[in-house]
C-alpha cells in the first residue's frame, strides 16, 4: 500500500517536472531550430517543427550588416575584464574592512551598504554625463568602470573573510609575511568558494548588462551582444529566422559554460541571491 | 616598533582599500550627489555643464503632473499583483517537488535553470516569436484547443499579461533554487516527528515547511519586489512600453525621458521617486515581516 502510493506520489512529481520542464526548455529548442529555417518556413502556418535544409544563410545574412561576431567577442572581453577586476576590487577592500582595522573604518563600511540600497536608475542619468564628459562613451574603458565596483561584493567577500581565525594570520605574520603576502597566500585560498561564487554573478551580470552599453556605446564596433540584438531586432522587425540565428550566438557560449559548471551558477546564485 | 607596525598597518589598509574608495566615490556617490543636483535643474545634455539652469522643485512637480509617470508606476503594481503571488507559490511548488530523491532530479534542475542563465534580450525576442499573432506557436496552439488567441503583446488589454507570463517563466528557476537550498536547510527531523505523531502531509506543509522555509520566502518576496521596481529589458524589447502605454515601466519612462527627449533633469527627479517608491515599499515589508517571518532560535 505505502508503495503504491509513494509510486504514484513520484510518477506525479515527474508528470508535473517534466511538464514544466518542456514549457521552460521548449522556447530554445525552437530557437536554435527556426535559426536554421528559411525566411517562410519561420512563419509558415501550420508551424514546421524543423527546417527542411540546415545551413548557415541566416547567420552570414547578419554578418553583412552586423559584425554578430564581433558582437560576442566584445561580450565575452568585457565580461571577463569586468570579472576579474571586480573580484579583485572587492577581495582588497573586504580584507581591509575583515581584518585590518582603522579609526573610522566602520563608516567606511556603513557607507559602503548604504550604496546596496540606491537603484543603479538613480546613478544611470549622472553616470552618463560623467563619462561623456571624460570622453569615456563609446569606449571598452567606458563599458568595464561601471561594473567593477560592487558593494554587495564587498560586503559578501567580507563576511567571509571573517570567518577565517586571526591566529593564522598572527602566525604568517610572525613569520614574517607582508599584507599583501598574506592577503594572496592565507585568505584568497580560503575563500575560493566564495570567489567562485562571486564569479559567476559577476561574469552573468556583465554578459546580460543591457541597459549601460545601451546608453554608452554608439559605434557597432564597441557592441555587445544583448545590444546588438536588439539593433537586429530594429532592422529584421517580424525576420524571426534572423532574429534567431542572432539569438542561437549569444546563447549558445553561455549554455556550454552552464552545462559545465552548473554546479557553480546554482551555488553562485543561492550564495549572493542575485540573478 | 609598535609605531613602525601600526603606520604599516595603515599603508596596507589604505592601499587595499583604495581600488574599491575610488569606485565608491566615481560610481556610486558622486553620480548620487549630482543626480539631485541635476533634478532640481532643466538641464538637456546638450548645453554646457557650466551653465547648468536650477529650477527648484519644478521637476518633481512635473513628475506628479505626468500622466505616463502615474501609468508607469500603475503599471508596475499591476504586475507585482499579478507577479509576486504566482512566482512565490509557483517557486514553492517546484522547491518541493525539486527537493524529492526520484530519477532524474539533476536534469529537472539543470533544465529549470536555463531561463536565468539567458540574457532578456535574447529570450525577449524568442517570446516576441511564440507570441505574435500571425506566426506564433502560442496562439497556433491555441486554435488548436478552438480558442482565438489575442495579439498578445499588441493588445493593451493582454500585453502586460504576457509580460508577467513570460517573467515568470524567465525567474521561476531562479526562485525555486532559492527556495530549494532553504528547504535542504530544514531538518529531516522535524518530519520525522511529525510522522511519529501522525501529521497529515497538509499540516505538515503549514505548520513545519511553510514557517520554516518563510525566511526564504521573505528574502524571495523582497528581492522580486526591487527587481518588479526596475522592470526594463523585457519591456523595452518585447513592447516597447506600448501599446498606449500599456506596458510602460517607471526605469522605461526614466530611460526615455532622459536619453531620447533629453530632459535630464525630469529623469533624474523621476529616477528619485522611483528610489523613494521601492524604499517605503521596502520598509513596509520590512516592518509585516514580523507578523510571518519565522526565525530559527
Amino acid at each position: 500500500m505505502k508503495d503504491r502510493s509513494s509510486r504514484l506520489k513520484s510518477a506525479l512529481t515527474h508528470l508535473f517536472l517534466a511538464a514544466a520542464s518542456i514549457i521552460l526548455v521548449f522556447p530554445f529548442v525552437w530557437m536554435v531550430s527556426g535559426a536554421f529555417k528559411a525566411k517562410l518556413e519561420a512563419v509558415k502556418m501550420p508551424p514546421q517543427f524543423l527546417p527542411s535544409h540546415w545551413n548557415m544563410d541566416n547567420f552570414r545574412q547578419i554578418e553583412q550588416f552586423f559584425p554578430l561576431y564581433r558582437f560576442l567577442l566584445n561580450s565575452i572581453g568585457i565580461a571577463i575584464a569586468t570579472t576579474i577586476i571586480q573580484l579583485l576590487v572587492c577581495a582588497m577592500a573586504a580584507y581591509v574592512f575583515a581584518k585590518i582595522p582603522f579609526r573610522g573604518r566602520q563608516s567606511v563600511f556603513i557607507l559602503f551598504l548604504t550604496t546596496m540600497m540606491i537603484p543603479s536608475q538613480v546613478t544611470l542619468v549622472p553616470l552618463f554625463i560623467l563619462f561623456s564628459q571624460t570622453n569615456l562613451i563609446d569606449t571598452y574603458a567606458g563599458l568595464i568602470l561601471p561594473g567593477v565596483f560592487s558593494a554587495y561584493g564587498t560586503f559578501l567577500m567580507r563576511q567571509n573573510i571573517m570567518t577565517i581565525p586571526n591566529e593564522l594570520l598572527e602566525a604568517a605574520f610572525i613569520d614574517g609575511a607582508s599584507y599583501y603576502r598574506v592577503f594572496k597566500s592565507v585568505i584568497l585560498p580560503l575563500v575560493k568558494p566564495t570567489l567562485a561564487a562571486l564569479t559567476i554573478f559577476a561574469f552573468m551580470s556583465s554578459w546580460n548588462n543591457f541597459l549601460w552599453p545601451l546608453i554608452a556605446t554608439n559605434s557597432k564596433e564597441l557592441m555587445t551582444l544583448p545590444l546588438g540584438l536588439s539593433k537586429l531586432q530594429g532592422k529584421w522587425s517580424t525576420e524571426w529566422n534572423i532574429l534567431m540565428a542572432g539569438n542561437v550566438v549569444s546563447f549558445i557560449p553561455i549554455f556550454v559554460v552552464y552545462l559545465f559548471a552548473q554546479r557553480y551558477f546554482i551555488k553562485g546564485m543561492t550564495m549572493t541571491g542575485i540573478k | 616598533m609598535v609605531g613602525q607596525r601600526k603606520w604599516n598597518r595603515r599603508i596596507a589598509a589604505l592601499v587595499f582599500l583604495l581600488p574599491a574608495l575610488i569606485g565608491l566615490l566615481a560610481f556610486q556617490l558622486v553620480p548620487m550627489v549630482s543626480s539631485v543636483v541635476i533634478s532640481f535643474s532643466d538641464w538637456d545634455l546638450l548645453s554646457k555643464w557650466t551653465q547648468i539652469h536650477f529650477i527648484g522643485w519644478d521637476n518633481y512637480a512635473e513628475v506628479f503632473k505626468d500622466e505616463k509617470s502615474y501609468t508607469s508606476i500603475k503599471n508596475v503594481f499591476l504586475f507585482l499583483i499579478g507577479y509576486m503571488p504566482l512566482i512565490t507559490i509557483l517557486g514553492t511548488l517546484f522547491a518541493v517537488l525539486l527537493n524529492r530523491n526520484i530519477r532524474g532530479i539533476k536534469f529537472y534542475r539543470a533544465a529549470v535553470f536555463i531561463p536565468v542563465i539567458t540574457s532578456w534580450v535574447a529570450v525577449s525576442i524568442v517570446w516576441r516569436w511564440l507570441l505574435n499573432g500571425q506566426s506564433g506557436l502560442i496562439n497556433y496552439l491555441l486554435f488548436k484547443l478552438g480558442i482565438h488567441g489575442p495579439i498578445w503583446l499588441q493588445d493593451d488589454h493582454w500585453a502586460l499579461v504576457a509580460i508577467i507570463a513570460v517573467t515568470i517563466w524567465k525567474d521561476i528557476g531562479f526562485v525555486s533554487i532559492i527556495l530549494l537550498a532553504g528547504l535542504q536547510d530544514i531538518s529531516e527531523d522535524y518530519y520525522e516527528a511529525a510522522d511519529l505523531d501522525g501529521a497529515s502531509a497538509w499540516s505538515k506543509l503549514w505548520r513545519i515547511t511553510v514557517p520554516l522555509l518563510s525566511p526564504t520566502l521573505f528574502f524571495i518576496v523582497t528581492i522580486s519586489l526591487i527587481n518588479s521596481f526596475q522592470l526594463f529589458d523585457q519591456v523595452l524589447i518585447m513592447t516597447n512600453g506600448g501599446p498606449a502605454g500599456a506596458t510602460s515601466t517607471i526605469v522605461e519612462q526614466v530611460y526615455k525621458n532622459a536619453f531620447q527627449f533629453n530632459k535630464m533633469g525630469f529623469a533624474a527627479a523621476q529616477s528619485w521617486v522611483l528610489f523613494l517608491i521601492i524604499f517605503t515599499v521596502t520598509m513596509i515589508m520590512q516592518k509585516l515581516q514580523r507578523r510571518w517571518v519565522v526565525y530559527e532560535r
